[in-house]
């Protein structure tokens, strides 16, 4: 089968799904002052119930332990949310599995998964900043086998019944019942990729599915990317499986007011971002191309994040957005307008443009 | 023409082998072991160029690219680029990859430690100041305003020249440097590290910066 016919059959198979992650970023009262983690937390949850109330399918919260960003349970918050709500997928946006012990990351979504009866998902990921290195006692050095060692041992876990594993970075199982059991089968997990063919390699291999992680650059260079996961699949003997695709981005009633919103923190959080890194702080030059049709922002009135969303799934061949929304400083109320312009009118538009 | 082996196929391996084979160059890609493990990567991601064991790929290259992660250089064996001119692509910045001993030396740039290893090679450094995402969108043709300029630092003059050659062919502004010591102002933290200048605006960047003295 082609690349691009083996796209189309995928398009067809698989639902489209909207959803919206958070890092949880510490939120800000109306004059600019951070509020407790403790608030930020009850936050995130109000934003989660809201997203359910407006028609998002999914609501993703990512693993941090800064600071600025406090979301190391992210499992516990969306046990909260998911007791709150009835119809919409929780989940990791991404879970740092290579600092985390494969058996609790099961047990714990398994259980969210029981909570809210059976909406709960798992995106796993390598982790693209790596303070859960240090403060759980791994060394950066074993970055890649971590991964490795551990998505093979998620890998058994999710198919249920008792596990024989042996590996590198963890005590052996053997025989081992591991609870709870899930209801009906494996809960949906999927590989978060930033730029790796290995790990789109590895996805494959192992039957997860994959969630492409585009926060700079052109969305289009992620194309191969989509088309390299599908030709493993087949290769391994495997099914076609879902991609996804999640990137940041900020809705508000207008563009301008929009990027308005959005610029001084983006430039903020990224200046933070880019001296611990080691590069240059973004300019209005940048900001303009990313937030531009070839760029990695989805920042704009409803219509214009709606159209963009479209035109990306259609180019890579994916059937799921997910929206990064939230950035440090922005306010819990200007987070909720998004939301609710998210689930109101970006995602009606974008199911209407794609059918 | 230029024979290049690219050595890594993880995030900057493929890009690197895929703006090579755009180029002209004939270019082979290896990781650390069975070519089969890469083969449908690099046909997805650089179609055109050949899946081959390291030693393989290395024999019969004129330049040889190491797109490896520095924490698995200290393991990385030196004789297998013996003879060869050695593009470093590779990044010490210890609050992302950790802190590394081998290159905590702070008389040298990494590219300096990682020449006195591989003693027997001719190191040239480049590529290491762009991001993977942005080295296939930023090519312009000669002459174009918009071509970016990539910084190429080495001791030795005919290596300059033929990798910044490469450079040109690909897309980007060749600036050679005063030598590997000056590759200092490549690395992260330094004047021009992830930011995309004309050539122009970087040999200003460049000769303002701090970093120049000591390099
Ligand atoms: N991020 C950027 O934008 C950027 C830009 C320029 C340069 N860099 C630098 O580029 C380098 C590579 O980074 P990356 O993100 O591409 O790493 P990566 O995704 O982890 O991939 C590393 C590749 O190196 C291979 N490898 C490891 N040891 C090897 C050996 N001894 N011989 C041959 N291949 C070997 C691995 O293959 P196996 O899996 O088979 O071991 C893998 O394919 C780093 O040093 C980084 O600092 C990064």
């Amino acid at each position: 089968m082609s690349a691009a016919s083996s796209d189309a059959a995928r398009e067809d198979r698989f639902p489209l799904v909207l959803g919206l992650d958070t890092f949880g970023d510490v939120t800000y009262d109306e004059d600019g002052r951070p509020l407790s983690h403790a608030q930020t937390i009850r936050d995130v949850v109000e934003e989660g119930v809201l997203a359910d109330q407006v028609g998002v399918d999914y609501f993703g919260i990512g693993e941090h332990h800064t600071d600025d960003i406090p979301m190391s349970a992210a499992d516990v918050v969306l046990g909260a949310i998911a007791a709150r709500t009835t119809r919409i997928r929780v989940g990791s946006a991404v879970t740092v599995l290579s600092s985390d012990d494969p058996v609790r990351v099961f047990q714990r979504y398994s259980t969210l998964n029981a909570v809210s009866g059976g909406r709960a998902e798992v995106i796993l990921g390598r982790g693209s900043s790596i303070d859960s290195f240090p403060l759980f006692g791994y060394d950066l050095a074993d970055y890649e086998d971590l991964f490795e060692d551990k998505t093979g041992l998620f890998a058994e876990l999710l198919k249920g019944g008792p596990v024989t594993w042996q590996g590198k970075t963890r005590p052996a199982l053997h025989d081992q019942d591991v609870v709870p059991h899930t209801e009906s089968g494996p809960f949906p997990a999927w590989i978060g990729v930033g730029g790796s063919p290995q790990s789109v390699v590895r996805a494959a291999h192992y039957g997860f599915s994959l969630m492409l992680a585009i926060i700079g650059g052109s969305p289009a260079r992620f194309a191969p990317f989509s088309q390299l996961f599908q030709q493993a699949l087949e290769r391994f003997g495997r099914a076609p499986l879902p991609v996804g695709v999640h990137s940041p981005g900020h809705v508000a009633a207008t563009d301008e007011k929009a990027r308005e919103e959005f610029w001084p923190h983006y430039l903020e959080v990224i200046r933070r971002v880019s001296k611990t890194r080691g590069f240059a702080a973004p300019t209005k030059e940048s900001f303009t191309y990313e937030t531009g049709p070839q760029g990695a922002l989805y920042v704009g009135s409803p219509e214009t994040v709606a159209k963009k969303i479209a035109a990306n799934l259609t180019s890579l061949g994916a059937n799921r957005f997910d929206l990064k929304y939230g950035m440090g400083g922005l306010s819990h109320e200007v987070l909720m307008t998004n939301i609710e312009l998210y689930g109101t009118q970006v995602i009606p538009r974008v199911r209407e443009l794609l059918t | 023409m230029t024979r290049l082996a690219v050595l890594g196929a993880g995030h900057v391996g493929p890009v690197i082998a895929r703006v090579a084979i755009d180029a002209g160059f004939p270019v082979s890609i290896a990781a650390s072991g069975d070519p089969e493990e890469i083969t449908l990567i690099t046909q997805f991601l650089a179609p055109g160029a050949e899946p081959r064991w390291a030693a393989e790929a290395v024999e019969d290259a004129d330049v040889v690219v190491l797109a490896i992660p520095l924490h698995k250089f200290a393991t990385f064996d030196p004789a297998l680029v013996a003879g060869k001119v050695v593009v470093d692509t590779m990044n010490y910045w210890p609050p992302i990859d950790g802190v590394q001993e081998m290159f905590e030396d702070p008389l040298y740039g990494s590219s300096e430690i990682v020449a006195h290893r591989l003693s027997r090679s001719t190191i040239v450094k480049t590529f290491n100041h762009i991001g993977y995402h942005e080295l296939d969108d930023e090519r312009r043709p000669a002459g174009s305003p918009e071509r970016r300029a990539l910084g190429v630092a080495g001791d030795d003059p005919a290596a300059v020249t033929t990798v910044a050659d490469v450079i040109e062919r690909i897309g980007y502004d060749a600036v050679p440097l005063e030598g590997l010591g000056a590759g200092r102002l490549l690395e992260p933290g330094g004047p021009v590290f992830g930011v995309s200048l004309s050539r122009p605006e970087f040999e200003h960047a460049v000769a303002r910066s701090p970093l120049r003295e000591k390099a």
